[in-house]
């Protein structure tokens, strides 16, 4: 995967608590055999109407938000269906960064497996964030060296992220590959191992 | 005398493969359940580093989210027909057994798992579903994982996790006639949200817990995911272990016997201490339905549906407002008055043969109403097998419901059960959210005593007083 050590983009606000790997990508999508190509359907059924044609009260679809590649989401973002194909909607229509107050447990741990940086900060900031995207065109810094969100003028942030994700994302490492490297000790493992 | 442990820490510390300060821990895993949908990609990953699978006999394969459930031979959606078409090759190549389409062992894959006897205490259980957590019924610890896991698992048979946060859900008192499983799990979410699970796994406990059969402690933990804990677990105990005793993958003889107190010895242990404890009195909870668009938003059959001015910050007021207006419903209105287009008896949630027979008791020779359309869809090939020599297919179909063969269903709608948009279903399966079952249609959680009343009377009722 991409490494991601710095990133800065144009936010895309949706103030929306407990959005679901549902929302992310409907399960129509979900049965085509790749990796690639699931951008088209991210957030289908709020971006388009019954006859497919996209919706022009949805702001994501506002020429505004065009090239956002930071999502700022609200609290367990994320929940309900271990879908990957949720994170890969996600990273092929752009987004490099989701920032909520909290996200469910299996989608964050895809986020980190496919080169998106989840980024957990306090609710206030949150809003903080939300407005100044939703009333202007507005970037913001991400820093995983320096675990930092920044904008151009006073908003400053930190944030944590456990040691082996950050490191994983930060090297873009192929993690089968790391583990291979282990192979002796899980051969060792099962020797001594039982399942009935 | 060594410290009290929990069941959770006594399973990590079996199946550590190692484990360095400050970083996750390498976990093996003792079984691997695969699917058509989130496994496609993953096969491919190995492919394309000639990699192999490392454990395949430690693996084990079906096809339930795509299938059909009427004339299983044809597949009419090419897409769908390609990814089953791509899980048989893959598992041919990789030498990973498959119950397929027409192998007399086919279902959803938590209802499987646990009746071949493959689910087993202290076992460690993924697949790339976010249910897995169903299988914690036994004991074991399971979850759900993501098609790159996938993929880990297969070449490695380990995971990289972080030790979890035990979270102990105490639930006491004795649960009413006509409150199922399936009300317990649907209160607690209501009274403590949607995540309060997240970061943690569950253990519950209590005595309303112990008294409960393997399938209703099934259904409860099915459902822990939608607590936001990835695994959601009971101690195994005698109930457990009769369970398993005869089952086709379960250890036989002597071995079972070995096996047996190995199992029982895994219980948590008295005075094991939980990060945190939440607790629930059974004998005060009444057949719950669901109202909105989260499994959160829930409320008591005889309650009446939230009003968004009396939320508690502006915050929920704006995800009532959210809820009602896509789940077509009007504010303070009784639950009992909203009128269904839709049944759905099935999914990982409530398909087992004991929710069948529950359902089936409620039906008195009545009538399904005739602006109702209502469907059973059995767990398994096992599952309907059993039903029907026992008749419950004919107590169905005379009420006026189909009866179909096993499969995901109108859960996830992935098939052709899909419910119409804007129309109403009262569902047995686990998740209300918009679009799940249908673009735009509404969900509304239910035990299956609750649906199959929900389908005769067309609209939601008390099963405690439909006689």
């Amino acid at each position: 995967m991409e490494p991601i050590k710095q990133h800065t983009g144009l936010v895309y606000p949706l103030n929306r608590t407990n959005v679901d790997t549902d929302q992310i990508i409907p399960k129509q999508f979900l049965k085509r055999i790749s990796r690639q190509g699931f951008g088209q359907y991210l957030f289908y059924n709020w971006r388009y109407d019954e006859k497919d044609n996209l919706r022009s009260d949805f702001s994501l679809n506002s020429p505004k938000y065009k090239t956002a590649s930071i999502l700022v989401g609200g609290e367990n973002f994320g929940c309900g269906s271990s879908r990957e194909h949720a994170p890969w909607a996600l990273e092929d229509f752009g987004f490099k960064v989701i920032i909520a107050p909290s996200f469910a447990d299996i989608f964050f741990n895809n986020c980190t497996k496919n080169g998106i940086l989840p980024v957990v900060l306090p609710e206030t900031e949150i809003q903080q964030l939300i407005k100044n995207a939703e009333t202007d065109t507005y970037q913001l810094t991400v820093d995983l060296e320096a675990n930092k969100v920044t904008d151009l003028t006073s908003f400053e942030a930190s944030f944590h992220l456990a040691e082996y994700p950050r490191q994983m994302l930060l090297n873009g490492w192929d993690e089968i590959s790391v583990t291979l490297t282990h192979q002796d000790k899980i051969a060792t493992f099962e020797r001594k191992h039982t399942v009935y | 005398m060594t410290n009290p442990k929990t069941i959770i820490e006594k399973i990590w510390e079996k199946n550590v493969v190692f484990e360095e300060p400050g970083k996750p821990a390498l976990l093996y895993i003792d079984l691997h359940l695969v699917h058509e949908v989130t496994s496609p990609q993953a096969f491919e990953g190995l492919r394309m580093k000639n990699r192999t699978v490392r454990q395949p006999k430690l693996t084990f394969a079906t096809m339930d989210h795509n299938v059909p459930t009427v004339h299983t031979n044809i597949i009419k959606d090419e897409v769908s027909k390609l990814q089953m078409d791509t899980l048989k090759q893959n598992c041919e190549e990789f030498g990973v057994p498959l119950a397929g389409m027409g192998h007399k062992h086919q279902g959803i894959v938590h209802v499987i798992g646990p009746e071949l006897g493959l689910t087993q205490p202290g076992k460690t259980i993924v697949c790339g579903d976010s249910h897995t957590s169903t299988h914690g019924a036994f004991g074991a610890l399971a979850f759900g994982i993501g098609t790159s896991e996938v993929e880990h698992v297969l070449a490695t048979q380990t995971i990289w996790q972080a030790r979890p946060k035990t979270l102990n859900v105490k639930v006491d008192g004795q649960l009413g006639t006509g409150v199922t499983a399936k009300d317990i799990i649907l209160a607690l979410i209501a009274k403590y949200g949607v995540n309060f699970g997240t970061g943690y796994v569950i253990e519950y406990t209590g005595n309303a817990i112990r008294k409960l059969s393997m399938e209703e402690r099934m259904t409860i933990c099915n459902m822990s995911i939608e607590a936001g804990a990835r695994a959601g677990l009971v101690s195994p105990d005698q109930t457990t272990v009769d369970f398993l005793k005869g089952r086709k993958y379960a250890p036989e003889g002597t071995l079972f016997e070995q096996a047996k107190q190995e199992w029982l010895e895994l219980a948590s242990d008295q005075g094991a201490e939980y990060n945190h404890t939440v607790t629930l009195n059974a004998s005060e909870i009444a057949p719950q339905v669901t109202w909105g668009t989260n499994p959160s938003q829930c409320i008591s059959v005889n309650d009446k549906i939230p009003n968004p001015n009396t939320a508690k910050n502006a915050g929920d007021q704006q995800a009532i407002e959210q809820a009602l207006q896509y789940m077509g419903l009007e504010a303070d209105i009784p639950i009992t008055s909203v009128p269904i287009e839709h049944v759905f008896i099935g999914s990982c949630t409530n398909s087992r043969l004991r929710d069948l027979e529950q359902a089936a008791s409620v039906i008195n020779g009545r009538k399904v109403n005739e602006n109702v359309t209502a469907i059973v869809v059995p767990g398994s090939q096992t599952v309907k097998l059993q039903a029907e020599e026992k008749g419950l297919d004919k107590v169905f179909i005379e009420a006026g419901f189909e009866w179909r063969e096993p499969g995901c269903s109108m859960c996830l709608a992935m098939n052709d059960d899909i419910v119409p948009a804007g129309e109403r279903c009262a569902s047995t399966s686990n998740r209300n959210f918009e679009g799940r079952q249908g673009t735009n249609a509404r969900t509304h959680l239910v035990s299956p005593e609750m649906a199959a009343a929900a389908a005769l009377a067309g609209h939601f009722v008390d099963v405690r007083s439909f006689v």
